[in-house]
This record gives C-alpha cells, sequence and structure tokens, in this order.
C-alpha cells in the first residue's frame, strides 16, 4: 500500500474512536459523575480533525483522484456466490457528508456539555451521542449496500434510543417507538431493494452495481420497469429515514429528545441519510427518470405540506421540525429534478443553520425554565443576546436572505428546477421559500420580540446559556453566515461544484440536464429575484404581525387573519390531520381487522387443534373405563367376543 | 365304540360352558384354575369323539388330546405358581381384590 495507508488508518480511526467512545463512556461513564463527557467529547474531536485531515486531501489535494479512496477491510459474508465485504469508500460526496457531520457532531457534543450538566444520565446521554457518531459515520463511509443497511439501522436505533432518552416521560417513550416503527415501514422497502440489486447483479459493492445495473438495463437483461422498481424500493427508504410524506408523521414526534439530539440527528445529519441515499445511488436513478419524477413530487408535496404545518404550530422546536421537513423535501426536489449538487449543497447549508437553530431553541428553552410553548415567550432578545444573534442568522439563512448560506443554496434548487423543465417544482418551492420566511419570523417575533408572556415566577431567572453552549451557537452562525458564500460563489462555478460535479456530471448527461450556462443578467438573475422578493415579503408580513426590533407585533391583526382562514387555520394546526388520519387506517381499521384474525385465530385455526386434542383426550378417557383391571371382566369381553364370532359363523354358515 | 357323535359333543358343550361360568363367576382363583382344566377337558372330549367318529382322523385325536394334557398341565402349573405368588402378596385368592392391572 503507498500514500493510502496512513489515510485508511484514519478512515478506520474515524470509525474506531466514537465506537471506544461509546464503550468506555458506556462502562465507566457513571463513575465519572459530573465528568462523564470528557471521554466522549475528546473522542469527536479527535474524530473532527482527523476527519478535516481526510477532507483536505479528498477535496483540495486530490490525493485519491475523482473517484476517491476505496479500500476492503476483510470478508465479511463468504457465503458461496454472496459475498459481501468489509469495505469503505471515501469519495467527493463522502467528504462533504463528513464536512457535516463531524463539524455539527463536535459542536453538538460540545454543547450538551452545558446543556445536559444537570441531568443525572449523562453519562447515558453521551455514551449514545458517540454510538450515533459511529453509526453515523458508518453510514457515510460504507462502500456496500449492506453496510450501508447496517449502517442505516444503527442509527436508527441511536435515534430511538435518544428520542426516548427520557424514557420515564411516558410522551418521549411513545415518540420512539413511534419513530422506530415508522422507520420499519421505509427500510422493509429498502431492504427489499437491496435483494432485488443482488439477484439482478449478484454483487452490492456500489461500484459493481453503478456499472452493471445500467449494463444490464442497455443489454436488455433487466427491464424497464424492474430499474423503476428497484429505485423506488431504494427511495421508500429514503423516505422513511428523512420522514418524507407518508412517512413524515415521526420527526415531529422526536423532538421529545434532549434539544441537542434534536439539533444532531433529526435536523443536522441522520435525517439527511436519505438525501445522501438518493445521490448515492444516482447512476441508479439515471436509468429511472419516471422514479426521479416520482421522487421530486414527494419532496416537493412534503415541503409545502410540511411548511403549513409550521406556520400555526405553537411548540417552540416543532416549527423547527417542520420546518427540517419542509427543507428536507426541498433536497428531494432538488434530487428529483436531477439537480444533485444543488441537493448536497442545501444539504450542507441546512445542516449548519438548522442546527444553529435548534441549539439556539434549547438555549431559548433552558433559559425559560425548560418551557416550549413560544406563547409563554416573548421580549427576551435583550435577556438573552448571544442567543438572540445566533438564531437571528440562522432565520435569515433558513429565510434564504443574501448573502447567507439558505440564499446560495436554495435557490440553486429553485433555479435548477426551473431550467430542468419542472416548473411546477419550482412554482410551489418558490411559494414554500414564501412560508419558511414567515414562520421563522413568526418564531422570532413571538420568542424574541413580541410582549413577554413569560411565566411571572420564572421571569426573574431568565438567564443566557454558559459558555459550553453559546461557543457552539456562535460558530455555527458563522458557518451558516458564510457556508453559501464560500461555497457557492461564483454561482454555478463555486467550490461544491468543482467538488461533486464529477461525481455527477456522468449522471447530469444521461438526463440530459447540466448543458445550460448560469446568466446572471438572464434567466437565473430573474430567478434569484423573484425568490428573494417573495423570501423578503414573507419576512415583512412576520414582522408586521409579530413584531421586530421597532415594529411592535399586531395581535389583532393575527387573530383577525386567523378568523378569516379558520377552516385552513384549525387543519393546519391539527398537522393536517395525518396522524389521527393514521390513528383511524392503522390503529382503528387496522385494529379491527387485526382482532377478526385474531378471533379467527382463536376460534378456527386454535380451534381446531384443540378440538381433536380435546376429542383425542375424552375419548381416551371413555376407553379407560374399560380397563378395570379385574381378571374375569376381561374374561367376560373374551367369552363375549367368543360368542358373537362364534354366533356370527353360524348365522353366515347356514343361510 | 357305540352311541353317536353328537351326544358326545353336546356333553362336550355342557361341560365347556359349565367350566366357562365357573371361570367368570367364581371370583377365588383356585376354582377359575379348575373351571380352565374343566374347559380344556371339554375340549378334549370332543377331540377325542372326532377322533373316533371322522374317519379322516382315525388314530389322531388320542395324539391331540395327549398333547393338550400336556400343555394344559404345563398351565395349570404356571398358574398355580402365579396365584401362589399373588396370595403371598395380597394375602387373598380373591381375584377381584386384584386391581394393580388398570393402573
Amino acid at each position: 500500500m503507498d500514500t493510502g495507508s496512513l489515510d485508511q488508518w484514519l478512515v478506520l480511526a474515524l470509525l474506531g474512536l466514537p465506537l471506544a467512545g461509546f464503550g468506555l463512556t458506556a462502562l465507566f461513564g457513571r463513575r465519572m459523575g459530573t465528568k462523564a463527557w470528557i471521554i466522549a467529547v475528546a473522542a469527536i474531536v479527535a474524530v473532527w480533525v482527523a476527519a478535516m485531515y481526510l477532507v483536505d486531501q479528498t477535496l483540495f489535494q486530490h490525493a485519491y483522484g475523482d473517484g476517491g479512496l476505496h479500500f476492503r477491510l476483510y470478508e465479511w459474508i463468504p457465503a458461496g456466490s454472496f459475498q459481501v465485504d468489509v469495505n469503505f469508500g471515501l469519495d467527493a460526496l463522502s467528504a462533504v457528508m463528513l464536512i457535516v457531520v463531524t463539524s455539527v457532531g463536535m459542536l453538538v457534543h460540545i454543547y450538551s456539555v452545558g446543556y445536559m450538566a444537570h441531568d443525572p444520565g449523562r453519562w447515558r446521554f453521551f455514551a449514545y451521542l458517540n454510538f450515533f457518531m459511529f453509526s453515523m459515520l458508518l453510514l457515510v463511509l460504507a462502500d456496500n449496500f449492506l453496510l450501508l443497511f447496517v449502517a442505516w439501522e444503527l442509527v436508527g436505533l441511536s435515534s430511538y434510543l435518544l428520542i426516548g432518552f427520557w424514557y420515564r416521560r411516558r410522551s418521549a417513550a411513545l415518540a420512539a417507538k413511534k419513530a422506530f416503527i415508522v422507520n420499519r415501514v421505509g427500510d422493509l422497502g429498502f431492504a427489499l431493494g437491496i435483494m432485488a440489486i443482488w439477484t439482478t447483479v449478484g454483487t452490492l459493492n456500489f461500484g459493481d452495481v453503478f456499472t452493471r445495473l445500467p449494463q444490464l438495463l442497455a443489454s436488455g437483461g433487466i427491464q424497464e420497469w424492474q430499474m423503476i422498481g428497484i429505485c423506488l424500493l431504494i427511495f421508500a427508504g429514503a423516505v422513511g429515514k428523512s420522514a418524507q410524506f407518508p412517512l413524515h408523521v415521526w420527526l415531529p414526534d422526536a423532538m421529545e429528545g434532549p434539544t441537542p439530539v434534536s439539533a444532531l440527528i433529526h435536523a443536522a445529519t441522520m435525517v439527511n441519510a436519505g438525501v445522501y441515499l438518493i445521490a448515492r445511488t444516482n447512476p441508479l436513478f439515471a436509468e429511472a427518470p419516471e422514479a426521479l419524477v416520482v421522487v421530486a413530487a414527494i419532496g416537493i408535496f412534503t415541503a409545502i405540506l410540511a411548511a403549513s404545518i409550521a406556520l400555526t404550530q405553537t411548540d417552540i422546536k416543532r416549527v423547527l421540525a417542520y420546518s427540517t421537513l419542509s427543507q428536507l423535501g426541498y433536497m428531494f426536489a432538488s434530487l428529483g429534478v436531477g439537480a444533485y449538487v444543488p441537493a448536497i449543497f442545501h444539504l450542507v447549508t441546512h445542516g449548519f443553520f438548522k442546527g444553529l437553530l435548534f441549539l439556539g431553541s434549547g438555549s431559548v428553552i433552558h433559559s425559560v425554565d425548560e418551557e416550549q410553548d413560544m406563547n409563554k415567550m416573548g421580549a427576551l432578545w435583550r435577556r438573552i443576546g448571544i442567543t438572540h444573534v445566533t438564531m437571528l442568522i440562522g432565520s435569515l439563512a433558513i429565510a434564504g436572505i443574501p448573502p447567507l448560506a439558505g440564499f446560495f443554496s436554495k435557490d440553486e434548487i429553485l433555479g435548477d428546477s426551473f431550467k430542468n423543465g419542472f416548473i411546477w417544482v419550482w412554482g410551489i418551492g418558490v411559494v414554500v421559500a414564501l412560508l419558511t420566511a414567515f414562520y421563522m419570523f413568526r418564531l422570532m417575533g413571538k420568542t424574541f420580540y413580541g410582549p413577554s408572556h413569560v411565566d411571572p415566577h420564572v421571569e426573574p431567572h431568565i438567564h443566557e446559556s454558559p459558555k459550553w453552549m453559546t461557543i457552539p451557537l456562535i460558530l455555527l452562525a458563522i458557518a451558516a453566515a458564510v457556508a453559501g458564500l464560500v461555497l457557492g460563489l461564483p454561482f454555478d462555478g463555486g467550490l461544491i461544484h468543482q467538488w461533486l460535479d464529477p461525481l455527477f456530471s456522468a449522471t447530469e448527461s444521461v438526463l440530459g440536464h447540466g448543458g445550460s450556462t448560469f446568466q446572471i443578467a438572464g434567466i437565473d438573475g430573474v430567478l434569484i429575484l423573484v425568490s428573494t422578493a417573495v423570501a423578503a415579503f414573507g419576512l415583512f408580513a412576520a414582522w408586521r404581525l409579530f413584531g421586530f426590533f421597532g415594529i411592535g407585533p399586531q395581535a389583532a391583526r393575527v387573530a383577525a387573519v386567523t378568523d378569516r382562514f379558520k377552516g385552513l387555520y384549525t387543519a393546519s394546526k391539527n398537522k393536517w390531520y395525518f396522524d389521527d388520519l393514521n390513528d383511524l387506517l392503522f390503529v382503528r381499521i387496522g385494529g379491527l381487522l387485526a382482532a377478526g384474525l385474531w378471533w379467527f385465530d382463536v376460534h378456527v385455526i386454535d380451534g381446531t387443534v384443540n378440538g381433536i386434542a380435546s376429542l383425542t383426550q375424552s375419548s381416551g378417557r371413555g376407553l379407560r373405563q374399560v380397563q378395570t383391571g379385574h381378571v374375569q371382566n376381561y374374561a367376560l369381553g373374551i367369552a363375549a367376543g367368543l360368542i358373537v364370532i362364534a354366533l356370527g359363523y353360524i348365522v353366515l354358515v347356514t343361510r | 365304540m357305540t352311541g353317536n357323535l353328537d351326544a358326545y359333543l353336546v356333553l362336550s358343550g355342557l361341560l365347556f360352558s359349565i367350566g366357562t361360568f365357573g371361570f367368570l363367576a367364581r371370583r377365588n382363583a383356585i376354582a377359575m384354575l379348575m373351571s380352565v382344566e374343566l374347559m380344556v377337558n371339554a375340549v378334549n372330549l370332543a377331540i377325542v369323539a372326532f377322533g373316533t367318529f371322522v374317519p379322516e382322523l382315525k388314530g389322531q385325536g388320542t395324539v391331540i388330546a395327549l398333547f393338550v394334557m400336556a400343555v394344559a398341565a404345563a398351565e395349570a402349573t404356571v398358574g398355580l405358581a402365579i396365584v401362589i405368588a399373588i396370595y403371598r402378596n395380597r394375602r387373598t385368592p380373591l381375584v377381584d381384590e386384584y386391581s394393580s392391572m388398570r393402573d
């Protein structure tokens, strides 16, 4: 092995360090008391350093070429023709994911030191958090479908453990279960997709699958519908993990977990796994444009659905959760229209600003004594200055105000949708941009600017969070502010394009996109103006209604608007009744069906079995009476039998 | 020999029935064994009668009868031995007290 050798060890260290941190914290964390975070945080800082070195090697030095670093650790499953290795791959896409995962991961770990300082279960928390980091890094580094699937399930498990971290709270335990079960639905599809891939090409390695499956399709080895089927099954897994419609119901409930978990797992990293998966399997989707249309439709529908729900929620974390759904919808829409680089770009920027917003909301919640209802907040901007400023930057970033990060990535998505001929995606996307700006500044207004509704007992104790929490906020705010400028400029030729274009260019040319050049004075300039204007309109509307520095909120007008659209308001407030629909379909109707089957099982199937058993038993019990043990009874039986036989013989013979 | 076969067979049937009745009705094991002997001898009588009156069996009936006697003697020996063994165990010759075969 040449220069790769050290780098291979570093890749393994990325996985080994958090795993070791998990093991050590789980074993000794309880005894370390308030210092339980030391091992876990040290492990993640080391991981971040190693990851940054590898990112530099991959993206800036091009040490591994365009294909990236691929190596096999050992042969995992040698079962006849079914052969799977434990092999890892580090290419530009993995490297970009590494930036988000390790950076946000490290900052969330540091933030958690402050956030979980008073929780007696902190050692458990840090152990789980390290375990999640291991799983997520395995997910982005895996180089075959089965290893990816294992990581896929491991992140699901860590998500379950962390949502249910406060397991004594019934709602948290239920939310954890809901997340796990809803994810199972998608994972079933993903597992079937992997099996379908194996039966068609006989290998699970990414590189082999991506070359051989399109070849098979071209040579007629498989039909087009099989290709579309495989893609849709993979997409089913992505829908579950990334909480897209109709499996989106678990993510808002997942907010029952501690806020750092919401930031790390349910905003910045794990929920992006679905986007990563579709981007990773782009050579397959290139051969199935019909599947891509489905991806785009589901994505943009989720985006507008979730944005419309976020308008009316009052729990600060739930607003952010629906916002996450909506932004993930953007990413899927972007993948669906064939704009892969903007999707990953948005993944990166969203990872930073949504991580920031969640950590900020945690800081807010912390300052008002664990209150999450925005109706019991207000006028906090003077009291918790750092949190306010950082959250303001995050909100402006997500609203798409230039020159913050969200503007660049969102505009690329909208622009590419338009130019690739998906006018409907663009149209809905623009509406979503309007709603996004509006609900984010509704959140800001209710929390920071409007009149204070804080509980009078809590009011005197409002305090800024400790440095452990504010420093990660500041760092993330810087990232959210400049990530777009650094990665996205110049338009259509920025760093992110230089990194990722080689990876997706084949797919984009198969799809027939990517030919157009960027015209700031032409169509692209107009599109940017439109979406920025729309975002600004949403922003000002929210300022007028919910307040901003100098502008007072207008509660009366809010009430009037709410009254005017009463039906829409209640529908949005009740999340378009999806939970009730699921309750009706799966709990009530499904329950009835299950009860019917249960009845059939108990009465017909068990009845048959038990009937045979009891028939045998009772006949045996009856026949036992014959067995008296008295020799003369037996003799009588013999004699009677003899007489019957003799008489029968006589009758037969003499007839 | 004089007379006819039917008379012998009727006598044999009567003896067999008496033996059967005795076997089924008597509770004393010894008496039951005696009844068995009676049945065996009834059969023997029938065999000898057949041997005398049926031309095809000329002389062979007596041989069969001798065999039957030998087997009956052996059977009586074994039967008495069993009865004595049970008697030692249970201190009673009455068969309806012996019901351990039921279990």
